[in-house]
């Protein structure tokens, strides 16, 4: 065993180094951004979320925060995140080549989240109510994307 | 060698004898006697299996179902057919018995088998009067004249008759889970039934049939790339709230959200009522 132990571990981390070797710096680099701030928008998405479905108490300065941070977000340029050769061919990456293959589709679910978390923040501050009736359409236009440019999980 | 003639001879008479044995079997006549479908319970139906995710036009609303996608399978490609009221290129001139063999049986009115594409295979579990109410809905939405497209299918798959035999094999009416309260009898309905979650979530044998030792514990994707998720306990660990909550607005416990099919699954499963989709979660906490 302790002989073994030290070889697996050195084999995992050459196969590790491997499957990296298979992507450009830049190719990197935009992967993990991507992925970074998608997992962002879940972390903001979250008390917002469980305040809309009445799992923790309304309370209008955490909602207005995250919703404007969410909004800030989702109004930024993202085409830097798309480099070529990062599409879910690759084992790490869930983003379908249509991102790549039908450009204006994408741009336009993209800037569907924009306008409603734009919306979101406009009135998330207003009440539980508000928030509700705000929060539907940023839930759907996530949909919007994630039905015809994300893969399923392997 | 000399042993060919032979085996061509047992297979001819054993391939009439089988087409005889397995020709289509519609409903019997008698079978919406004394039924009467209700088109606003009918929308319900309608909603829990998801008819328009199917039928629906690439793009189009979800209340014309005008057909036109196409379902890549390990078979070939299959292209939805317009389901529409019209007369000519949809059902609107078909007989509520003809759609209900449809539906419950994959007889078409001239006794030809369906693909199971068309999940009948699941449809035959549903109640009678279900289906009655969801085709007097049908009746109510909009006529389109697209006409149907042919699916795309190789040799032997291209052969309908072949289907009898895989029907024999796979087409059961009988429930997989026990149902000993009215919501998961709910459930049962909803899920084995009407919504058809096998169809994706239970992996499949090399023929095509579902795998019931192994229901709803994920499968690959027919359409390609990922897995369809395993939603038995071991591998959905929300609560029936968390489930029943992902049903309704796609988000997941940590908001995530629903994408590929099962964003077009949660635009119906959305319709629902909180206790259908509790109903649903319900039954998807007890499976095995």
């Amino acid at each position: 065993m302790r002989r073994t132990t030290p070889f697996v571990v050195a084999l995992c981390l050459s196969a590790t180094a491997l499957l990296a070797q298979d992507l450009t710096e830049e190719q990197d680099r935009a992967l993990t951004a991507r992925q970074a701030h998608m997992g962002l928008y879940g972390f903001y998405l979250t008390p917002l979320g469980q305040m809309a479905q009445d799992r923790i108490p309304y309370d209008a300065d955490v909602a207005a925060a995250a919703a404007n941070n969410l909004a800030a977000m989702a109004a930024i340029d993202q085409s830097a995140f798309w480099v070529e050769g990062t599409d879910s061919s690759l084992e790490r990456s869930r983003a379908r080549a249509e991102i790549w293959t039908d450009p204006d589709g994408y741009l336009e679910v993209k800037q569907g989240m924009a306008d409603a978390t734009e919306a979101l923040a406009l009135v998330a501050g207003d009440g539980l109510d508000a928030l509700k009736a705000a929060f539907g359409p940023v839930g759907q236009s996530c949909s919007a994307c994630h039905q015809p440019y994300r893969a399923p999980a392997n | 060698m000399p042993r060919w003639p032979w085996i061509v001879g047992v297979l001819v008479v054993g391939t009439g004898a089988g087409w005889f044995a397995t020709k289509p079997t519609p409903l019997p006549a008698s079978a919406l006697e004394g039924i009467t479908g209700d088109a606003e319970r009918g929308a319900i139906t309608f909603a829990a299996a998801g008819c328009a995710s199917c039928h629906n036009a690439p793009d189009g609303p979800l209340d014309v179902l005008a057909g036109g996608k196409s379902f890549a399978s390990d078979f070939g490609t299959f292209i939805a057919p317009n389901i529409s009221s019209d007369p000519v290129h949809g059902v609107g001139g078909w007989t509520d018995l003809e759609l209900a063999s449809a539906i419950m049986r994959g007889v078409s009115p001239d006794g030809a088998h369906y693909y199971p594409a068309f999940p009948y295979t699941s449809y035959i579990k549903a109640d009678v009067q279900d289906i009655a109410d969801l085709i007097a809905h049908m009746r109510t939405l909009p006529a389109d004249t697209t006409p149907s497209q042919p699916h795309d299918l190789g040799f032997p798959f291209n052969i309908r008759a072949s289907l009898g035999v895989w029907k024999a094999l796979y087409l059961r009416d009988d429930w997989v889970m026990d149902a000993p309260t009215p919501e998961l009898e709910r459930g049962r309905v909803l899920v084995e039934a009407l919504g058809h979650c096998a169809e994706c979530h239970t992996p499949r044998n090399a023929l095509g049939g579902l795998d019931r030792s192994a229901w709803m514990t994920g499968a690959p994707n027919p359409s390609g790339d990922g897995r369809i998720p395993n939603i038995s306990p071991a591998g959905l660990t929300w609560s029936a709230q968390e489930i029943a909550e992902y049903l309704n607005s796609g988000f997941t416990p940590t908001f995530d959200s629903a994408g590929g099919t099962m964003a077009d699954v949660i635009r119906h499963t959305s319709q629902l009522s909180d206790a259908d989709r509790m109903a649903i979660a319900a039954y998807l906490k007890v499976l095995p």
